[in-house]
C-alpha cells in the first residue's frame, strides 16, 4: 500500500508535522533495515527504516540507536515476526522491537522512538 | 478487608510480627498469604536491610550485571496489597516477652505471635585488627556495595575461609580484578564437602584459575601493610599483604535477640526449635538460619522455606512438621562443579563401603558411599564434573536399588552409564528440593492442564529457587506429556513445527530453494492467515540449510534477509556498532608480503590488530562504510574471506610439521591448507574446527577440535567432535593411518552426515553425544557404510566444494550489493557515536 502525503516538503500536514524527503525506495533493501540521518526541529536523529514491500505496512521508521549496547546498529538487525507483529532483533544483545511503536518484547521498560514514514512514489517521506 | 491505616482502633486480630525481611522471612509471608492467614493475622515485618526481601543466593550476580531490584523476591505492592504492614531499614533491638512486647529504634509494638527469621551473619574470626579499613564481609548488598567500593582502589584482595561462601566470595574478587588469595584454617578447602583427594584436585583447580590458596594458615592479627593497604600475620610469622580482605569463616545465627530475652540457645548459637518451629516460648517461633533444629543449623534456602512451610502451618493452626532436610549440594563455583550428597564423608556408615574414581588427567573425582550389601546409596561426592549429580540424588532421596555394580555410576564412559530415566522414578521422587516439588505434582500439573513448561512452574513452583533442577524437570515433563500420547514440542520457533533437520529434509526432497517458498508451504500461518516473516532463529536456520543444500552467495537478494547480522555484512559486528576483519590464512601459513598488507590496512583505517588464539590475524575497528574498500585491498594481496562470521569452516590450525621440525612424521601444513581449501565455505549446523599435527606430541591440539588430524609413520589418524570452548571435550580416535584419499573422503562422508543431521548451533561434540548408538554408529555409517548413504554425501560435499566462490570478492565486483555497506543511505557523516581512544599504541573503543 503506498501512503500519499502532502508533496511539498517542510509544509505542515493536518497533524501539525512537518513531512520531509528522507531517501529514495531505491535506497531500501526488501524485508530488511537501512540507516538515515532525519534532521529536524529538535536536532539530527539516526533512524532505522525497514522495508515490507507486499506486507499490510510497507515501512517503518524507528530509532537507529540501541539503548541496551549504547551504539547505532538498530537497522542492522534481523527483521521477523512474533504473533503476526513484525519486530526486529538487536543484533548485539538480541533484544526483541515491535516496528509498530518500538517496544522491547522483553522489557516493558524500554522503548524505541518511532517516526511516521509513507511513501510519495518513489520517494521516502518521514513526518517530524 | 480491614487495612492497618483504618484498623488502629477497631481491628481486633491478633498481631503477628515478623522479624527479618531476608529469603525465608519473605517465603513465610507467602506461605501464609496462600493459607489466607493474612486475613486472620494483622502482620507488621520489620526488616534491618533496606532492601526488600532479595535473592541472597544469587547475591554475587550483582557483581556480573545484576542491578539490586532485579534480585528482589517480591515488591512493595505484593504487601500492600494483602494488608501486610512492611517496615524496612528499621531493626528490633529488643523483646519483652512477658508484656509481649518488641522495640525499635522509633517505637514499641505488642504482638501476640512472633516470629525470628533474623537468618545468620559471617563469622569474623577474632583476630586482632579484623575491625581495620579494607576488613569486609559477604552477605548483603550493602557488604557488596564496600566491597566494590574498596576494590576500585585495590589490586590485591584476600579471603579468610575456603569453604562454600569464601570461594564464592574470592570468585566475586577475582571478577573485580584484584589478585585473589584465599586462606583457609582447615588442611583442605571445602572441608565440609569434601575429602582431602577431593580437597586436593579443587586446589589444582582453582590455583588454575590464577587463585593463591593458602590452607591451614592461622592468622594472628592484621596490621597496616607496606606494599599494600594491610599485612596479614600468620601463626608461623609468614606474612602476606593485601588491599582488602573478606571474612568468610562460616556463619553464626543472629540469635542476639533471642539470647537477650532468655529464649532457650544452642550451646553453639542458633534458637532452638521443635517440630513446628516453636520456641521455648510458646508465642515465639524461628525459621532460616537463626532457627537450631535438633543441634543442626541448616545454612540452605531449601531447608529455610521447610521450616517457614511449617511455621506458616503452626500459625494457622495445622500439624505439618519440619523433620530436618537434606544438606545435599550441587555448585558451581568459579567454573568448578562441586556435589555432595547424604553422608559424603561415609563417617555416619561406619559398615559403609565406598567407590571412588579419580582421573587427574581431566581432573575429575567421585566417590560413592554404599550400604554394607551395596544395594543403597548412603552418600555420594563428585569434584570436577556433576554430570551423574541428579542420578545419584535420585537414587538416594528415594531409596532406589542400586544397579548390580554400582561403579558404573561413576565411570566415565557414557554408554555404561545407565541413566535414571524419568519413568524409572517414583511418583514420590523430589525433582525439586527447593520447593519441595515431586513427580507426582509435576504429573498432577500436567493432568490439571499445564501444557507447557512455564505453566508448571507457575502451578507447582517447581525450578524457581536455585534452578538446579532445571533439567530434571524439563525431562520429567517431556516424559509426562508423551506418556499422556501428547506432543513433545520439538519445534524450530513459532514459524516452524518442524526439527532442523525436517526441514534439511524438505530442502533436499522438494528442492526448495527460498526461505519464502518455504514459508508460505511449510511454516505456521500468521493469526491472519499470511504466511509469516520468520525470526532471528528460523531465519539464520534456514539460510544454512540452503546453503549446505545449494551454496547460493548469501549476499544475492533472495538471501540477504535470513542472514544473521555478521553474515550480511560479512564482518563481525562489535560492541560499538563496527565490525572486524579477519582474512584467511589458511593453516596459519603467511608470506611476508602478505603480512606487511595487513599492517599497511590496518594503519591505513585506523584498525586495532590482534592473533587470534585460531593462528589468524583481526583487525578490529572497522566502520562498515570502509569495508569495501579494506576488503579490495585484502583481494588484491591475494587473501580472500575468512569466515570468521559465519557457522561454516573456520581455521584448520597446524603445526609446523616434518618439513622443519626434527620430529615431524608427515607435513602437516601442507595437510592443513589442503583440509581448509577444502572445505572453506562450507554452511554447516554450527562453526568448525580443524587441526593437523605432525606428530604425537600434537602441538596444533587436535585432539580439542571438531575434526582432528594426526599424523603417524603410515599416513593418519582421525580425530572427531572434539571441542573447546564453553564444554570442552576430547576428540575420540575415528580412524588410524588412513592414506591422503581416504582421510578426506571420511571427512566429506563424516561433515555431510553432521550437516544434515544436526539441530541448530548444535557442535560435532553435541551432536556426537546426543547421536543415538554413539560412536559405534557413527562410525557404521561412515565407514562401513551401513546405510549406504556413503556415495550421496561425498556426492554433495563435492557439489558444495565446486560451488565456492569468495563472498568478499563476489560482493566488491557488484555495485547493488556494494550499496549494502553505506552507513547512512542518505548522506556521508560518519557515526559520531564510535569514539576511540589509545592503549597500548593502538585504538579500542572508548
Ligand atoms: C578472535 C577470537 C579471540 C582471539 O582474539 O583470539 C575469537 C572471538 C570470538 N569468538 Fe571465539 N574466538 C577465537 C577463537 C576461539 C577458540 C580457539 C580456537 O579456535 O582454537 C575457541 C575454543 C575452541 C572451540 O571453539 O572449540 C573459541 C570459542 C568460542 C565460543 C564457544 C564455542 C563452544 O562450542 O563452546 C564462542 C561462542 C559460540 O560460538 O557460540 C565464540 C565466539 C566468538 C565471537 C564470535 C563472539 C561474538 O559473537 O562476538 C568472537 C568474535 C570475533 C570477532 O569479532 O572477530 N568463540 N573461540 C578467536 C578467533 C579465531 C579465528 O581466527 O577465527
Ligand atoms: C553469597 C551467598 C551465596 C549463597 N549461596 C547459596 C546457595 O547456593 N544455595 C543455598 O541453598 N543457600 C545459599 N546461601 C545461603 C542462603 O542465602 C541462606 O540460607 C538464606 O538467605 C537464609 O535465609 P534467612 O531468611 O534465614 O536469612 P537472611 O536471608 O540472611 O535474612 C535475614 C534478614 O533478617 C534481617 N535481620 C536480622 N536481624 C534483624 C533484626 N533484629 N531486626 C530486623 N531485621 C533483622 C537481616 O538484615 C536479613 O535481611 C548463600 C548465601 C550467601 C551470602
Ligand atoms: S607436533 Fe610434532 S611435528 Fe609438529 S611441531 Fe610438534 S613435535 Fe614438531
Ligand atoms: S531444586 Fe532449587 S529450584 Fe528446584
Amino acid at each position: 500500500m503506498t501512503l500519499s502525503c502532502p508533496n511539498a516538503s517542510l509544509s505542515p500536514s493536518a497533524h501539525g508535522a512537518h513531512w520531509t524527503v528522507l531517501c529514495q525506495r531505491s535506497d531500501l533493501v526488501a524485508y530488511s533495515g537501512v540507516a538515515a540521518w532525519c534532521d529536524s526541529s529538535d536536532g539530527a536523529h539516526q533512524v532505522a527504516l525497514f522495508y515490507l514491500p507486499g506486507q499490510p505496512t510497507e515501512l517503518f521508521a524507528i530509532d537507529h540507536h540501541d539503548p541496551v549496547a549504547q551504539a547505532n546498529v538498530i537497522a542492522r538487525g534481523l527483521l521477523g515476526d512474533h504473533q503476526g507483529e513484525p519486530m526486529v532483533a538487536s543484533p548485539l544483545y538480541k533484544q526483541h522491537y515491535r516496528l509498530a511503536d518500538g517496544q522491547c518484547l522483553e522489557d516493558p521498560g524500554i522503548q524505541l522512538r518511532t517516526w511516521s514514514v509513507a511513501f510519495d512514489q518513489d520517494r521516502v517521506m518521514i513526518a517530524t | 478487608m480491614t487495612t492497618r491505616s483504618d484498623s488502629a482502633t477497631r481491628d481486633t486480630r491478633p498481631t503477628l510480627i515478623v522479624v527479618g525481611n531476608g529469603m525465608v522471612g519473605h517465603h513465610l509471608i507467602e506461605q501464609l498469604v496462600e493459607r489466607g492467614q493474612h486475613h486472620h493475622y494483622r502482620i507488621t515485618v520489620f526488616g534491618e536491610e533496606r532492601h526488600l526481601a532479595y535473592d541472597r543466593v544469587h547475591l554475587s550476580d550483582y557483581f556480573t550485571g545484576q542491578d539490586a531490584d532485579s534480585l528482589a523476591l517480591s515488591t512493595a505492592d505484593y504487601y500492600h496489597e494483602h494488608g501486610i504492614e512492611l517496615r524496612l531499614d528499621e531493626a528490633i533491638t529488643a523483646i519483652d516477652r512477658d508484656s509481649r512486647q518488641v522495640r525499635t529504634p522509633q517505637g514499641t509494638h505488642a504482638y501476640d505471635r512472633l516470629v525470628l527469621a533474623t537468618g545468620s551473619t559471617p563469622f569474623v574470626p577474632p583476630i586482632a585488627g579484623n575491625d581495620r579499613d579494607g576488613c569486609l564481609v559477604y552477605r548483603t548488598l550493602d557488604d557488596l556495595d564496600a566491597i566494590r567500593h574498596a576494590a576500585s582502589t585495590a589490586t590485591t584482595g584476600v579471603v579468610v575461609g575456603g569453604g562454600l561462601l569464601g570461594l564464592e566470595a574470592a570468585n566475586a574478587l577475582r571478577g573485580l580484578d584484584l589478585d585473589t588469595a584465599v586462606v583457609e584454617f582447615a588442611p583442605r578447602l571445602m572441608p565440609m564437602q569434601v575429602d582431602d583427594q577431593g580437597g586436593e584436585l579443587l586446589r589444582e583447580k582453582i590455583e588454575g584459575l590464577g587463585v593463591q590458596v593458602l590452607t591451614e594458615r592461622a592468622t594472628r592479627e592484621i596490621v597496616p601493610g607496606e606494599a599494600s593497604r594491610l599485612r596479614m600475620v600468620f601463626q608461623d610469622d609468614k606474612v602476606l599483604e593485601t588491599d582488602l580482605i573478606v571474612f568468610s569463616a562460616g556463619i553464626r545465627p543472629r540469635d542476639e535477640l533471642a539470647r537477650e530475652c532468655g529464649l532457650e540457645i544452642g550451646e553453639r548459637g542458633g534458637v532452638v526449635i521443635d517440630d513446628h518451629c516453636v520456641t521455648s516460648d510458646a508465642a515465639i517461633l524461628a525459621v532460616g538460619e537463626v532457627a537450631l533444629y535438633h543441634n543442626s543449623i541448616f545454612g540452605l534456602v531449601a531447608p529455610g522455606y521447610q521450616m517457614a512451610k511449617a511455621a506458616a502451618d503452626t500459625l494457622s493452626g495445622g500439624e505439618l512438621t519440619f523433620t530436618g532436610a537434606d544438606m545435599s549440594t550441587k555448585l558451581k563455583l568459579m567454573g568448578v562443579d562441586v556435589g555432595a550428597i547424604g553422608d559424603a564423608h561415609g563417617n555416619r556408615h561406619p559398615s559403609a563401603k565406598q567407590y571412588r574414581y579419580f582421573d587427574q588427567l581431566q581432573q575429575i573425582y567421585r566417590k560413592l558411599v554404599v550400604s554394607a550389601d551395596g544395594k543403597r546409596l548412603l552418600g555420594a561426592m563428585l569434584v570436577g564434573d556433576n554430570g551423574p549429580y541428579d542420578t545419584l540424588m535420585q537414587y538416594y532421596a528415594n531409596g532406589l536399588d542400586l544397579p548390580v555394580d554400582p561403579a558404573a555410576l561413576i565411570l566415565p564412559s557414557n554408554e555404561a552409564a545407565p541413566a535414571l530415566g524419568p519413568d524409572a522414578l517414583p511418583q514420590e521422587a523430589t525433582i525439586c528440593s527447593c520447593h519441595n516439588v515431586t513427580k507426582g505434582a509435576i504429573s498432577a500439573a500436567v493432568d490439571a492442564g499445564c501444557e507447557d513448561l512455564s505453566a508448571v512452574k507457575d502451578a507447582t513452583k517447581a525450578s524457581t529457587g536455585c534452578g538446579g533442577c532445571a533439567a530434571l524437570l524439563k525431562s520429567v515433563f517431556d516424559h509426562e506429556l508423551s506418556a499422556r500420547g501428547m506432543d513433545v514440542d520439538t519445534s524450530l520457533c513459532e514459524h516452524f513445527a518442524h526439527t532442523r533437520q525436517q526441514l534439511f529434509d524438505i530442502v533436499r526432497v522438494e528442492g526448495i530453494k527460498t526461505f519464502s517458498e518455504l514459508m508460505s508451504r511449510h511454516g505456521t500461518p500468521r493469526p491472519d492467515g499470511s504466511p509469516g516473516l520468520g525470526c532471528d532463529i528460523c531465519k539464520p536456520a534456514v539460510a544454512s540449510i540452503l546453503a549446505s543444500c545449494f551454496n547460493e552467495p548469501i549476499t544475492d537478494a533472495a538471501h540477504i534477509p535470513l542472514q544473521d547480522t555478521n553474515d550480511t555484512f560479512m564482518a563481525n559486528m562489535q560492541k560499538n556498532g563496527t565490525f572486524s576483519v579477519v582474512p584467511r590464512i589458511a593453516g596459519g601459513e603467511i608470506t611476508p608480503d602478505k603480512l606487511i598488507v595487513l599492517g599497511q590496512v590496518g594503519k591505513t583505517y585506523g584498525l586495532y590488530t590482534k592473533i587470534t588464539g585460531g593462528q589468524r590475524i583481526d583487525l578490529f575497528g572497522a566502520r562498515l562504510e570502509d569495508l569495501p574498500a579494506i576488503w579490495s585491498e585484502l583481494i588484491a594481496a591475494g587473501f580472500e574471506t575468512g569466515h570468521a562470521y559465519g557457522k561454516s569452516l573456520r581455521t584448520v590450525k597446524s603445526c609446523v610439521g616434518s618439513t622443519w621440525c626434527r620430529y615431524g612424521v608427515q607435513d602437516s601444513v601442507g595437510m592443513a591448507l589442503r583440509l581448509e581449501h577444502r572445505y572453506k565455505g562450507l554452511r554447516s549446523p554450527h562453526k568448525l574446527k580443524f587441526a593437523v599435527s605432525g606428530c604425537t606430541r600434537e602441538c596444533a591440539e587436535a585432539q580439542s577440535k571438531d575434526i582432528g588430524v594426526i599424523a603417524t609413520e603410515h599416513g593418519w589418524n582421525l580425530y572427531v567432535c572434539g571441542n573447546g570452548g564453553m564444554r570442552p571435550r576430547h576428540a575420540e580416535l575415528f580412524a588410524t593411518d588412513l592414506d591422503d584419499q581416504t582421510l578426506i573422503q571420511t571427512i566429506d562422508r563424516l561433515l555431510m552426515f553432521y550437516v544434515r543431521t544436526a539441530d541448530r548451533l548444535q557442535r560435532t561434540s553435541v551432536w556426537r553425544e546426543q547421536l543415538e548408538g554413539g560412536l559405534d554408529y557413527l562410525k557404521a555409517v561412515i565407514l562401513d557404510d551401513s546405510l549406504g548413504l556413503g556415495a550421496e554425501l561425498e556426492r554433495q560435499m563435492q557439489q558444495v566444494i565446486d560451488s565456492y566462490q569468495c563472498e568478499w570478492a563476489g560482493a566488491l565486483s557488484d555495485p547493488d550489493k556494494l550499496k549494502r555497506f553505506r552507513s547512512y543511505v542518505n548522506d556521508h557523516r560518519a557515526d559520531p557515536d564510535i569514539i576511540v581512544t589509545q592503549e597500548r599504541g593502538q585504538l579500542r573503543p572508548a
